[in-house]
């Protein structure tokens, strides 16, 4: 581990340096295993942040109260530090730039993860894939890769809405409630643009937004989802 | 290889009593997280059929009525997720494969679930049978949530849970294997949790 990074009072990026590592695609996830001097392991899955140019491996983790891998993570690894980790995998939550577009993405709090793999993966190819993104997070502060997103937003590349469901700055321009099928009917690619659609998210999220998207008229096969429960870890 | 990862103690580590039941990698949880590829599919009971076809002289198929008229069952069992969460005594009302494909006359070593949305699994046809897979319509003494798999789904609790398909509605048996959604996608053919055969090659 070379560099840990806040993103947000609860999520950390960890930086990890992998002389060996084979090389992944936008989207996948590594397992990450820990073993106690007894011998005892936990391991879990992380969304990998890092596009496949970036060069280093990152894996950003929301540290959960009741968690047993996250908050080793985020708060005693240290630097130097080495860990075990297995991957890339996954092959169908994944976008490569040949795929091409447009892209609409939905990000539930930390379900952000993915895409940020994939915006910077576009930004690789030298964009031109038109992108739509709906990110929802509790408050502002919750926002991960905050700065980031607001770079790429501002040079119009990449058309970014956000939704905020419990505090709001003010002033806000954004949305102010739980996403809905309102919101995403607003915000999304019509039908006829054929967006190819990702979702990721808590449970709730992903089933709202998913099930508005077929609604909507969006073929279901377009739609890809990841969850992630509450018992995560 | 592991090594030790300086600082790690655990904090989830599981009761001894229920270790011989939680099988290597896993945790047990007490919630019941959904995971699936994409949106969740809202077939009505009126156009629901689970149908039997493949290697079968004839293709048997029921509506809903129909398969709830089969002798069904309680069943009280453990099931592991490949992402790495258990969860232990979990409640189902179902009919056996033993139920479903009785009298049926097959070559068939093979079977293939299909379901709702285009998901595909695929197992041994000797892992269906002998009092080790469902067809299951109930969890906790209600119907089976559609985020869960309903109306129907498979219940093959032996086997890490993607095998078991959420809003199936065909079985097709088979003379050769032929590799599910997750399967195409870098996961185990087979999948068993006590080998924790989790992805290609394991």
């Amino acid at each position: 581990m070379v560099d840990l990074i806040d993103e947000s009072t609860h999520v950390r990026s960890v930086v990890l340096d992998l002389p060996d590592w084979p090389g992944h695609r936008a989207g996948q996830h590594v397992d990450v295993r820990l073993t106690a001097e007894d011998g005892y392991q936990a391991q879990r899955s992380y969304s990998l942040a890092s596009s496949p140019e970036d060069g280093q491996v990152v894996l950003t983790v929301e540290v959960l109260d009741d968690g047993e891998v996250s908050p080793y993570l985020a708060g005693e690894l240290q630097v130097g530090d080495q860990l075990e980790l297995r991957g890339p995998i996954g092959g169908y939550f994944v976008w490569t730039a040949d795929l091409g577009g447009p892209l609409q993405l939905f990000a539930g709090g930390s379900g952000v993860v993915p895409f940020r793999a994939m915006l910077r993966h576009r930004a690789a190819a030298n964009g031109g894939v038109p992108v739509r993104l709906l990110y929802s997070a509790r408050r502002l502060e919750d926002v991960i890769y905050r700065d980031e997103l607001g770079r790429l937003a501002a040079n119009g590349e990449t058309d970014i809405r956000f939704t905020l469901t419990r505090e709001w700055p003010d002033p806000w321009g954004g949305y102010r409630r739980r996403v809905d099928r309102e919101m995403v009917e607003q915000v999304a690619w019509s039908p006829e643009d054929r967006p190819l659609v990702y979702v990721c998210g808590p449970t709730g999220f992903v089933e709202t937004v998913a099930d508005a998207m077929v609604e909507l008229g969006h073929d279901q096969a377009a739609i890809r989802t990841e969850r992630f429960g509450p018992s995560g870890g | 290889m592991s090594f030790i990862s300086r600082g790690f103690h655990g904090r989830r580590r599981v009761p001894d009593a229920d270790r011989s039941r939680i099988p290597p990698g896993q945790y047990a949880t007490s919630d019941f997280p959904v995971l699936s590829a994409g949106p969740t599919p809202r077939t009505s009971l009126g156009s629901w059929t689970f149908s039997v076809d493949g290697e079968v002289d004839e293709p048997l198929e029921w509506d809903w009525t129909g398969f709830q008229a089969l002798s069904s069952e309680l069943i009280t069992v453990d099931i592991h997720c490949v992402t790495k969460w258990s969860k232990l005594d979990t409640r189902w009302r179902g009919v056996s494969l033993d139920t479903v494909l009785e009298g049926v006359d097959t070559a068939a070593e093979y079977a293939v679930a299909s379901s709702d949305g285009g998901y595909t699994t695929n197992l041994p046809l000797d892992d269906l049978l002998g009092g080790k897979a469902w067809i299951a319509f109930e969890f906790d003494n209600a119907p089976l949530a559609p985020e869960h798999g309903g109306p129907a789904r498979l219940l093959v609790p032996h086997l890490y849970f993607w095998k078991s398909a959420k809003w199936v509605r065909r079985l097709t048996l088979r003379i050769d294997d032929e590799p599910g959604f997750w399967e195409t996608y870098g996961y185990h053919n087979y999948g068993d949790p006590w080998q924790e055969q989790r992805y290609a090659g394991d």
